[in-house]
């Protein structure tokens, strides 16, 4: 992608830094926790810019008071999909909000081999652009090994 | 182990203040808390404070820069029914978190239901969430030997157990884990559970509270809720207890609270029963000898039942 160098997925925070070490995502956790926030673990290998729609890594947690229980949720995920993307959401369920607070990716595959510009004519020779990861070309579950 | 705010090998000291650490940790309001609030318990108290004394020494080592080897905190509290163990675990997970052991120091009870499962593949997820929700503080598992079954080897107690030991083993940092139950069945428990015994560094005892002792819980039970013994009522309450020891399902502290809220009920009606005349302040908090004289303890016992 033109504003992205480095072939990098780019979505929730944090996505254009480098990548957080496993105390800056604790640290992440515990404000999440301060706010009453559920925290989930979600992965995908399925990586677009706009793709929501992760697979969860087992159930949301709720009633935590330490971060230590989601990185050890987080580290288990590693385990069991080390060449995914892995992301943490907090989710606030106050009345008015109900939706995510925090997302941000703690998991990259070795290497990503970045978005391709798809272009696609249509009426009276319209070009309508989009991105489409070149990982995404193989089969689930062989995009990153 | 880091303890938030003192510096490993700070400029090369060669010596600490005992005494400045301890004050600093406050830990000896708890300790004061729990030698005021908590009647008897001697050998429990003694250990608490060992364990104080450990954590603290641990603490200045850090500041020294010697090494400091974790230790392992998890602990089982054996004892009859009554005798103070999940007061005590609160109160744990207090000095814990004065120690810095703990990060968070609250305390997540829990007994067989909220670790295992009903079918296969539930108990794990089960298990790891409250051990996710304990980690920071401490882990109270009451009646611990449930969670072993031993007539059924399909039980998916065991698989708790596995989970547990592992938790305790490799997350040290993380979390206290108190087993508590009665004391036989605790022995039991732990012959067939190996590892789990010798994972467990402290084996508290609770004592059974003596006569004495029972009648000054009852005093400051009733303290707590602003009521009072009469002069007579106290001497009859000392006779309760004597003879409630002496009769099935007798659980220490738990049968005075239990004692104490039926004598409750018999002053609000004795009052209720005399309406008409204005009652003060002090009737309304006092507890009469008849209140407890009229319990089923005193009735005579009748031949043929």
């Amino acid at each position: 992608m033109m504003t992205n160098h480095g072939n990098r997925l780019t979505q929730g925070q944090f996505s254009f830094l480098p990548d957080l070490t496993d105390a800056q995502i604790t640290a992440q956790f515990a404000y999440a926790l301060a706010q009453g926030w559920a925290v989930n673990v979600e992965y995908t290998d399925d990586p677009h810019p706009r793709n929501t729609y992760w697979e969860m890594f087992g159930m949301p947690m709720f009633d935590l008071r330490d971060p230590a229980g989601i990185l050890a949720e987080v580290n288990a995920c590693r385990a069991t999909f080390p060449h995914h993307y892995i992301r943490v959401t907090a989710f606030d369920s106050t009345r008015g909000w109900e939706t995510p607070r925090m997302s941000f990716i703690v998991n990259r595959p070795a290497v990503e081999p970045g978005f391709r510009l798809v272009r696609q004519e249509i009426e009276g020779r319209a070009i309508r652009y989009t991105v489409e990861s070149y990982a995404a070309q193989s089969p689930e579950g062989t995009r990153y090994e | 182990m880091t303890f938030p705010g003192i510096a490993p090998a700070a400029a090369a000291k060669d010596s600490v203040d005992l005494g400045a650490v301890y004050a600093e940790s406050q830990v000896g309001e708890v300790l004061q808390k729990l030698e005021a609030e908590l009647v008897g318990l001697a050998p429990v108290k003694a250990r608490i404070g060992d364990i104080a004394a450990l954590l603290l020494v641990e603490r200045a080592r850090a500041s020294l820069g010697l090494s400091t080897g974790s230790p392992s905190l998890h602990m089982s509290f054996t004892g009859n029914p009554g005798t103070g163990k999940t007061t005590v675990a609160l109160r744990m997970s207090e000095i814990l978190h004065r120690l810095g052991y703990v990060r968070k120091g609250h305390l997540v009870a829990v007994t067989r239901d909220d670790l295992v499962g009903q079918y296969i593949g539930h108990t794990a997820p089960k298990t790891k969430e409250i051990l996710k929700k304990a980690m920071g503080g401490v882990l109270f598992i009451d009646e611990a030997y449930y969670l072993y079954r031993p007539e059924n080897e399909r039980d998916y107690g065991q698989e708790a157990i596995e989970i547990l030991l592992q938790v305790m083993e490799n997350q040290r940092d993380d979390l206290v884990v108190i087993v508590a139950g009665y004391k036989e069945r605790m022995d039991t428990f732990f012959r067939s559970n190996p590892g789990l015994s010798s994972r467990i560094a402290h084996h508290i005892e609770f004592p059974d509270y003596a006569d004495d002792e029972l009648l000054a819980i009852a005093e400051r039970m009733l303290d707590g809720m602003q009521y009072r013994l009469s002069a007579g009522a106290r001497g009859v309450l000392a006779e309760y207890i004597t003879l409630r020891r002496a009769q099935p399902h007798f659980a220490n502290a738990r049968s005075i609270r239990n004692a104490l809220d039926r004598a409750r009920l018999r002053q609000a009606t004795r009052l209720f029963n005399r309406r008409g005349v204005e009652v003060d302040r002090g009737a309304l908090m006092t507890i009469e000898a008849d209140d407890i004289r009229q319990s089923r303890v005193f009735a005579p016992i009748r031949p043929g039942t």
